[in-house]
């Protein structure tokens, strides 16, 4: 059932994330990749809620932002060490997201991107002007680094390392729920509601359990960007990048597992390689995603498999014509 | 023979439209039941209202005596109360052996940590939907179409891809809302031969709402006949037809 084939592909996916760090010219970029493994986390698990289960949530950053404040918090203010702090972050989040989802979920149309805008509009209020607790605008300092039994990762490098590792192991669970009974009711929910639950498949609880995974995965990459960058403020979780999640999932390419992969690292390297030209930067960025919208309606992975099937076509064709 | 489906004066209002008035229909195990009636009368409605999709103002639902009435329809489809679709529902961003598989999702018993964890019972869970989707497929002659996505099939192929999946199901009472609607007569004949064959090989009891008289009078062993939401005749085929105020109905639904 594929399972094989999903652990040599998240098997080969990590020993290409171990091994760009050695194919770049300038240690800069590790934290580009850094950021791009994050952002990958919560793009992976919102594909699962939009690209699969076919439910929008407008409040992605939010749930981030619940986790890089609360494991920020519990490992300052609290003095807790970093491992729990970040477990129960993630805990927390995910409970947020099934407090919403419990009333939603169970009515269908749009109430879900309701709530989460909602959500998102009141979490980024509150880690405003919550300023004894949060430190208000400009955000609190002093986040430990992440210490597992006294193994500190403490460089870039490690903990890029880290991430790496824990991106392949999501992408593998992603897999495993995907192709089960529970995976298919998620895509069979995407496209006829309806008949998914005449076959017997709990929908609102099926929409509850992904959404809530979706969560857990955007606070855990909350948790593990606070205790990279040792500190966070509102700007990094507010709408707009909520949207910019969205459009990682639907520009890597919807319902396809490697797709909010392909998004994430492209839409967080792309700023990096438009400094070069200053003044027209955010008019390139815009032109690139329009464009990429256009021309790859499969996204990312839709455009890069194509290309594949094509240069393989080409080269049987070659082979036939040497032989 | 005792009646595995007790639909007893159900009533669907819809606004200030009544859907259906007291409508009382019955499917005696083992048997198809048949329930026509000119296009509005309330044929869907009532299948929605024994399959949960719709609320029933009153009236109850009764599975081999176990009432359903109040039960959302995930819990019916898991009683047994299983259906097609008037208007195709497939699950277009699958192929056709994960449509069937899907069918069958009633019958798995392992959990998302045992898929996660590749558990025993993922592994055996797995292998059984296969093995079902399979066989169901084999059932309504699908078997070669089986990777295809399951949006690229002809229209008449689509329809036997919602019989397999709802057969996938292992259905005590199988509800079929217009399953001959828009296939050729050929396909139509075939469609008669396939519903029977699932009552004498599968033992499923069959409630059919059809518009082509010929196969509904071919292979019904009693039929319910509604018109504007109230069931005005019920009897063997032979009755029905010749009950005039059926025949009334139908001339004066101008449906016909
Ligand atoms: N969801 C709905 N909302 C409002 N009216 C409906 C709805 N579903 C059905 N109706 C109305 O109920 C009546 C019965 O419809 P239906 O059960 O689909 O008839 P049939 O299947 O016999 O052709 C019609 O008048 C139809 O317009
Ligand atoms: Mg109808």
């Amino acid at each position: 059932m594929g399972f094989s084939r999903d652990l040599s592909a998240c098997g080969g996916f990590l020993v290409l994330l171990l091994t760009l760090p050695h194919l770049l010219a300038n240690d800069y970029y590790i934290s580009v990749l850094i950021l791009g493994c994050l952002a990958a986390m919560t793009a992976v698990g919102l594909n699962l809620l939009i690209g699969f289960a076919g439910q929008i949530s407008l409040g992605h950053a939010a749930f981030v932002g619940l986790g890089a404040y609360a494991s920020g918090l519990l490992t300052t203010l609290a003095g807790w060490p970093v491992l729990p702090a970040i477990v129960c972050a993630v805990a927390l989040t995910g409970a947020a997201a099934w407090l919403i989802g419990i009333p939603t979920l169970k009515l269908s149309g749009h109430y879900l991107a309701m709530a989460t805008l909602g959500f998102g509009i009141i979490v980024s209020i509150v880690f405003n002007e919550a300023v004894d607790l949060t430190g208000g605008p400009s955000g609190f300092v002093g986040i430990p680094r992440l210490e597992i039994f006294g193994f500190a990762f403490d460089t870039d490098l490690s903990y890029y390392r880290l991430l790496a590792a824990l991106l392949a192991v999501q992408m593998l669970v992603f897999q495993n729920v995907i192709r089960s009974r529970a995976g298919r009711a998620l895509r069979a929910i995407h496209t006829a509601e309806a008949a998914a639950r005449c076959m017997g498949v709990d929908v609102a609880g099926a929409k509850l359990f992904v959404f809530t995974l979706s969560a857990g995965a955007a606070g855990l990459s909350g948790a593990l960007y606070a205790h990279y960058l040792e500190f966070v403020a509102p700007s990094s979780f507010g709408f707009l990048h909520s949207v910019q999640y969205i459009v990682m999932v639907v520009l890597g390419g919807m319902g396809n597992a490697w797709g909010a992969i392909l998004g994430a690292f492209f839409l967080t390297a792309l700023p990096e390689f438009l400094r070069a030209f200053e003044d027209v930067e955010t008019v390139l960025y815009g032109g690139i995603l329009i464009l990429s919208m256009m021309f790859l309606p499969e996204g990312l992975a839709g455009g890069l498999a194509k290309l594949w099937g094509r240069v393989r076509a080409k080269r049987d064709a070659g082979e036939a014509g040497r032989g | 023979m005792a009646d595995l489906l007790q639909a007893s004066a159900v009533s669907v209002r819809f606004g200030g439209v009544a859907a259906l008035s007291e409508a009382d229909f019955t499917v005696p195990q083992g048997r198809i039941a048949s329930l026509i009636g000119p296009n509005g009368a309330g044929k869907t409605t009532l299948f929605n209202a024994i399959t949960g999709m719709v609320a029933a103002a009153s009236g109850s639902v009764r599975l081999a005596g176990r009432d359903l009435t109040g039960l959302p329809p995930h819990l019916r489809a898991r009683a047994g109360v299983v259906r097609t679709f008037q208007n195709l529902q497939l699950f277009t961003n699958m192929s056709v052996l994960e449509n069937v598989m899907t069918g069958a999702h009633r019958r798995l018993g392992y959990g998302v940590l045992a898929a996660v964890l590749k558990l025993p019972a993922y592994w055996r869970g797995e292998r059984e939907a296969g093995a079902i989707a399979r066989e169901c497929l084999a059932f309504v002659g699908l078997s070669d179409l089986a990777d295809a996505p399951a949006g690229d099939l002809p229209y008449g192929k689509q329809r036997l891809l919602e019989m397999a999946r709802a057969l996938a199901a292992d259905p005590v009472l199988l509800l079929l809302d217009e399953p001959a609607a828009g296939l050729n007569p050929r396909e139509t004949k075939a469609l008669g031969q396939l519903i029977r064959r699932m009552r004498d090989e599968r033992g499923v009891t069959v409630a059919l709402v059809e518009h082509d008289m010929d196969l509904v009078m071919g292979i019904s062993d009693e039929i319910t006949v509604l018109s504007f939401g109230r069931v005005i005749a019920r009897g063997a085929p032979g009755e029905v037809q010749q009950n005039p105020e059926v025949v009334a109905a139908y001339l004066g639904g101008g449906e016909e």
